[in-house]
């Protein structure tokens, strides 16, 4: 019992997924990605274009993010994110519509290369989901 | 004194007025419900993203190489104004309210010999200040098209506002707009986003010791840029509440208005045709006693 905590995703628009019977949390950070037990140490990070995954008691769940930024405390994760989603019922022609814009901005000549790498890794995500 | 034709014309056209204003108001509270929500949905991810930003700037400790976006850039020169209206008219005092709010700011700015730069959302807000600030209003942005207000059109605006920042186009940053307090109620406000004021800083200063990855500064100068997008679509999100119960609150008082002067013209109109008759009586009844 005592492995749960809580987890809550929000986009701008709305509450995106609330749970409390969450087991783990893997997450794409920055830097590489987390998994994020119960009695994880306080913790910011940002994310990159990637696949959240929540393990809970009922079963596994996966979503796409485009980024966003975790904050856990006190066994409660929020993830704040601009676009999320679920790859149970994702549209393929949403992605690749995601994926084009995401080539054109690549091809700009004005981009530093933070930028560069994390349309790159979009991209890496998106065809491996496709 | 109008014939009774002139008086039972105006009566239908003001009941024809009628119509429209009470189906307006009906749209009006129908948009209103759906605004109010998604300005509630929206309130979460706003005071979140407040939230961390306050936690990371508390464990900023040097002040002097924080985000520019933070701190300002040390001047205060050129401010830049983000103007928020509607796309539409016929909302009662709701642009007015937010211009008039906005102008005060902008004599202000041009007292102080500082300049002013404006960037108006939604057409109307243009209309009223064109002639008084044109040559200040630098970009003029709608989204009329969009039906529903979404991110990324206030990511749009966030990133026109942070592009124009990077090239020390502006030192300070404000927005305007309407906050939904309730129907009858809407203040307008004006919010500073650049450099960011947290004035709440020690209010809830968490003792809480985060562990960052990457580094404070580098998650901090990632998250305000989008901390300003997030800022512009709250403001968004509260102007079209704002703007719906303006509007509902508005045209009701145009139906009730509308149905007083329908009463008024009635009783104008049945009084001018008793004196007609009156008349007619006592022109046969005179006749008839000169005979």
């Amino acid at each position: 019992m005592s492995e749960e905590y809580s987890v809550e995703i929000v986009n701008p628009e709305k509450s995106f997924l609330s749970k409390n019977d969450v087991t783990e949390v893997v997450v794409p950070a920055f830097e590489g990605e987390i998994g994020i037990l119960k009695d994880h140490i306080s913790i910011i990070s940002f994310l990159k274009p990637g696949i959240i995954k929540i393990f809970s008691k009922s079963g596994e769940e996966s979503f796409y993010v485009n980024d966003g930024i975790i904050e856990f405390k006190d066994n409660n994760l929020s993830i704040l994110t601009s676009l999320i989603l679920n790859l149970k019922d994702i549209d393929k022609e949403k992605i690749s519509e995601i994926q084009k814009s995401a080539e054109e901005e690549l091809n700009k000549s004005d981009i530093n290369d933070q930028e560069k790498y994390l349309l790159d890794q979009k991209l890496e995500v998106l065809k491996s989901i496709n | 004194m109008a014939s009774l034709d002139d008086l039972k014309k105006r009566i239908s056209s003001v009941k024809s007025t009628q119509k429209i204003t009470k189906a307006m108001k009906m749209v009006a509270a129908a948009k209103l419900r759906r605004a109010q929500e998604s300005a509630e949905k929206g309130r979460p991810y706003s005071d979140k993203m407040n939230n961390i930003i306050l936690n990371l700037s508390n464990g900023i400790s040097d002040i002097d190489n924080a985000p520019k976006l933070l701190s300002g850039t040390g001047e205060d020169k050129v401010h830049l104004c983000v103007v928020m209206t509607s796309d539409r008219g016929l909302c009662g005092g709701f642009n007015t309210n937010i211009i008039k709010k906005a102008k005060l700011y902008f004599q202000k700015i041009l007292d102080e010999g500082k300049t002013l730069k404006i960037i108006t959302v939604g057409t109307k807000g243009y209309d009223q200040l064109k002639r008084l600030y044109g040559d200040n209003i630098i970009q003029r942005i709608s989204f009329k098209e969009s039906k529903n207000i979404n991110y990324f059109d206030a990511d749009k605006v966030g990133k026109i506002v942070i592009e124009k920042f990077e090239k020390k186009e502006f030192d300070v940053c404000a927005i305007f707009y309407n906050q939904f307090k309730n129907v009858i109620t809407q203040i307008p406000q004006e919010q500073q986003i650049i450099p960011l004021k947290t004035s709440e800083k020690n209010e809830n200063s968490s003792e809480d010791n985060y562990e960052f990855e990457p580094e404070e500064d580098e998650i901090l100068s990632n998250l305000l840029p989008k901390n300003i997008s997030t800022q512009i679509f709250k403001a968004m999100l509260e102007n079209s509440a704002s703007e719906q119960g303006s509007r509902m609150s508005a045209m009701d008082n145009a139906t009730r208005n509308a149905g007083e002067m329908v009463d008024k013209l009635t009783i104008e109109y049945n009084r001018s045709r008793q004196a007609a008759i009156t008349k007619e009586l006592i022109e046969i009844i005179s006749g008839a006693e000169s005979l």
